[in-house]
């Protein structure tokens, strides 16, 4: 079995679900100003123990660029440098209001609130930053930052999805009514930017140009759109009639888009330049790390299922009782 | 040093030094308060005191704050070493790469899973599973301790590697991990994380006590921290030794910097205070005690020091003195306050001594600080002790990235840290 691509997967994996679970923590933050006090805390409620967790999947992903492909890791995060210290502050900022707003009084308290949902939205337009960047080999030119703004806006729109329908999962009554107004102005949103990014990304970049219209896999290829508009009408539809259906559609989208994604990519790990075999670590690298993934992954998976079991159902109140 | 120092590897070290310098205040408090919060959590257990819930609930908010202030500041690390440092990923990556990916899945998942057990969930898990969540948070956080001082040994000292091409590969993993100077350095930080939480609760307590002097709970948290304390900090002394031996016999230019010694001697002076002279290689206005480096060093009156005239790679000899400097006087005012209070504490304390126990609240930090440059300083000019200097290590990012992203994250570490200490002080004043 090639280790190399093993490996290279996995990456993929820890990413996917690094977005998929703190897509939802970071929408939520953005949707904070929308909602009442009352219910700011029962939206906080529903993801306070997850987000350390969820969080620590980029720390894997970066992680395992690192171990696997140490070129590419210099050479991605070099070239990102900028969208990567804006990511990580807006993060410092979400991550310790979620902390210092319950304890915090007064304005403090306001400030601590606003600067939640500033570090989240700037957390989440930063990583579509980054992506777009990525799609496009780290093209200069004016064309390829707005390129990887609209991106970015996007990324933006499918976070507020997540949230909203993770709330939908999570609360009941006026707060999950506000939530499904929420996730289909989401669901509007995540539309227009999948549609503006893929006729942007085939003239972006040329390597996607002649992956995507590649006759006859084309053809093939054109169930990955037709399946996400039929997931996203299905969203649509079933918003306000099921609880959880919505947030499986929505994660089905991100998974969809993420297989788009690769399938433009691979095999290279920095766009036209570097394939993952060029890039990657030596193989007594990839074998320590490699032993370790296959025995300790099981377990991490098995701590965060039976976490989210702990804490299931629909949140009643704040659970800072400070 | 005579490699141009340019812009970048200025920025980049200052950067670097600023990142980790602010993160690792946060896990030194966290790793040994995880220990003490679970501790309050089993003797509730045992005893189901109420007493001992409340304290643990006002503890358990205390670590929460920094335990997230950790996290943050560490998820920025883990990019740091791409951004900043690509040489040393393409040059030592093979080896840096597995440890700290070994960091992430035995340390990292398991803090963050069971953390918001810890934090959210006693109302819906038996006691016994809140117990075991609590005792886990305070293992992972040792063994993420364990996992980054490998690394930071195998850079001062590395072992059980081999060249391939142009990068360095693992020959044997084990001899990579338990490297010379790791046991040293693990036993020496896992001290000094127990010392640092043992202040911050005897100061917060205190701080609590001089607004509410009745408070009961507060007095018997203040004299846990300080017999804490008074527990660990000898042990510090005698593990710092050990730590000092083993540093003379791997790394004896950082050993001859820390001690201001620049020509081999025997019946060298321990140099207590002096004014480098850097350019001139001399000690003006030094107050020594005589023959004593050596026999701290030698552990004989006339050993023979060597001086730094004897190496060609040198560290800077001003900042590595004042810190080690300032760790051991920290040291030394930190017996001083956890032993002589011992007599005082027994009744109700005076108003002096609590002020005394406040303001070493964060003692620990200026040591720590103080060792972790000593030691990082003193690697100087190589990144990873005669493999790879550190000129040759830094990124191609231009000086005015570099200084547009030194200047938000010098903002933000400034406002938060500010709102960590401020919340703290006030919470412990509350109550
Ligand atoms: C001696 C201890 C120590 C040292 C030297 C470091 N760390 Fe750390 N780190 C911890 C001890 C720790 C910890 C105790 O495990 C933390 C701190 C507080 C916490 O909440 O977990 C943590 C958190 C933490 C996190 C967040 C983990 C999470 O999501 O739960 C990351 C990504 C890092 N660290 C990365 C680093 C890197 C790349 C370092 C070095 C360059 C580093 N740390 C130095
Ligand atoms: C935890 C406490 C630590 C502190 C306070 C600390 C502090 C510092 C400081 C101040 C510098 C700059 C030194 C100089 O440029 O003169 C530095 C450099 C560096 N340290 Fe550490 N360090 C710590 C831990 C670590 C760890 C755990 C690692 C790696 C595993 C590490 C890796 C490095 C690297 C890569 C550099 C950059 C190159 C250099 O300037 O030498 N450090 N550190
Ligand atoms: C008072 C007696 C002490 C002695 C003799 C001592 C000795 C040393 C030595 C020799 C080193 C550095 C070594 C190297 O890199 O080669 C060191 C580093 C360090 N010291 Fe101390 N120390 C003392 C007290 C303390 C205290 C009280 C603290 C904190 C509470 C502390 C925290 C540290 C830390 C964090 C480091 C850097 C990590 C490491 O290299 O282990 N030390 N100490």
């Amino acid at each position: 079995m090639d280790l190399v691509l093993v490996f290279a997967a996995l990456m993929g994996f820890a990413i996917l679900l690094y977005v998929l679970l703190d897509g939802y923590d970071l929408g939520i933050g953005m949707l904070m100003p929308a909602a009442e006090r009352k219910e700011q805390e029962l939206m906080v409620a529903s993801i306070a123990p997850f987000w350390d967790a969820n969080e620590t999947w980029l720390v894997l992903g970066i992680g395992l660029l690192l171990v696997g492909f140490p070129v590419a890791h210099g050479e991605i995060l070099g070239a990102l440098y900028l969208p990567v210290a804006a990511m990580l502050v807006g993060l410092m900022l979400r991550g310790v209001a979620f902390e210092l707003r319950v304890k915090a009084e007064g304005w403090h308290r306001e400030l601590w609130n606003w600067l939640f949902w500033a570090g989240s939205t700037l957390a989440s337009f930063a990583q579509g930053l980054m992506l777009g960047r990525y799609v496009t080999g780290f093209e200069a030119g004016l064309g390829y930052w707005l390129f990887a703004a609209v991106v970015g806006a996007s990324l933006c729109g499918g976070y507020v999805l997540l949230g909203a329908t993770w709330l939908v999962l999570r609360t009941r009554g006026e707060l999950q009514e506000k939530a499904v107004r929420w996730a289909r102005w989401g669901l509007m949103w995540v539309a227009l930017g999948i549609a503006l990014v893929s006729l942007g990304t085939p003239l972006a970049s040329e390597t996607v140009r002649s992956r995507w219209f590649d006759f006859p896999r084309t053809l093939g290829l054109m169930v990955l759109p037709a399946a996400t508009v039929a997931i996203g009408l299905w969203v649509w539809l079933t918003l306000g009639k099921s609880d959880s259906k919505p947030f499986a559609g929505a994660v089905a989208i991100f998974v969809l888009a993420f297989m788009g994604l690769a399938y433009s990519l691979f095999p290279y790990v920095v766009m036209d330049k570097l394939t993952i075999w060029d890039a990657a670590a030596d193989d007594s690298a990839l074998r320590f790390v490699g032993v370790g993934l296959v025995f300790v992954l099981p377990f991490i998976l098995a701590w965060q299922i039976y976490s989210h079991r702990v804490f299931r159902g629909k949140v009643h109140q704040g659970i800072y009782e400070r | 040093m005579e490699e141009a120092l340019t812009e970048a590897l200025v920025l980049s070290r200052v950067q670097f030094g600023l990142n980790i310098g602010f993160h690792i205040l946060f896990p030194t408090i966290t790793i040994g308060l995880a220990w003490i919060v679970a501790g309050f959590r089993i003797r509730y257990e045992m005893t189901r005191d109420e007493a001992w819930l409340r304290t643990y609930k006002l503890w358990v908010k205390v670590f929460a704050l920094t335990f997230a202030m950790g996290v943050v500041s560490g998820v920025t690390m883990s990019f740091q070493f791409g951004t900043n440092w690509p040489g040393y990923m393409n040059r030592v990556g093979n080896i840096a790469g597995p440890l700290l990916a070994y960091e992430v899945l035995t340390a990292f998942f398991l803090e963050a899973t069971f953390l918001g057990v810890m934090l959210f969930g006693m109302q819906r898990v038996s006691g016994r599973v809140h117990v075991a969540s609590s005792v886990i948070v305070a293992f992972g956080t040792t063994v993420s301790a364990f996992w980054i001082l490998a690394l930071n040994s195998w850079m001062q000292t590395p072992a059980g590697h081999t060249q391939l091409g142009g990068a360095l590969v693992a020959e044997s993993w084990w001899r990579v991990i338990f490297n010379p100077s790791f046991p040293y350095r693990l036993a020496h930080m896992l001290l000094a994380s127990g010392i640092t939480a043992a202040f911050v609760v005897a100061g917060l307590s205190a701080w609590r006590l001089l607004a509410a002097r009745s408070d009961g709970a507060a007095l018997k948290t203040l004299r846990f921290g300080a017999r804490l304390a008074a527990v660990l900090v000898p042990l510090q002394i005698f593990v710092g030794d050990l730590h000092g031996l083993n540093t003379l016999e791997h790394q004896p230019a950082k050993i001859a910097a820390m001690e201001a010694l620049w020509h081999t001697e025997r019946g060298a002076p321990l140099v207590l205070f002096a004014l480098i002279d850097e350019e001139h290689g001399r000690n003006r206005f030094a107050i020594e005690v005589p023959k004593g480096a050596s026999l701290i060093l030698k552990h004989s009156l006339d050993g023979e020091v060597k001086g730094l005239s004897e190496f060609a790679d040198r560290p800077p000899v001003a900042p590595l003195f004042l810190a080690f400097r300032v760790m051991v006087g920290m040291g030394v005012l930190m017996l001083i306050l956890a032993w002589g209070s011992q007599f005082w504490l027994k009744a109700a304390p005076p108003r002096w001594l609590l002020w005394a126990f406040a303001g070493f609240t964060f003692a620990g930090w200026v040591a720590t600080l103080a060792g972790w440059l000593t030691t990082e300083i003193g690697r100087q000019p190589w990144l990873v002790t005669g493999i790879l200097r550190t000129a040759d290590a830094v990124g191609p990012a231009s000086g005015a990235k570099l200084g547009a992203s030194l200047t938000a994250y010098a903002v933000t570490y400034a406002a938060l840290l500010l709102a960590y200490m401020v919340t703290l002080t006030h919470m412990s004043r509350r109550g």
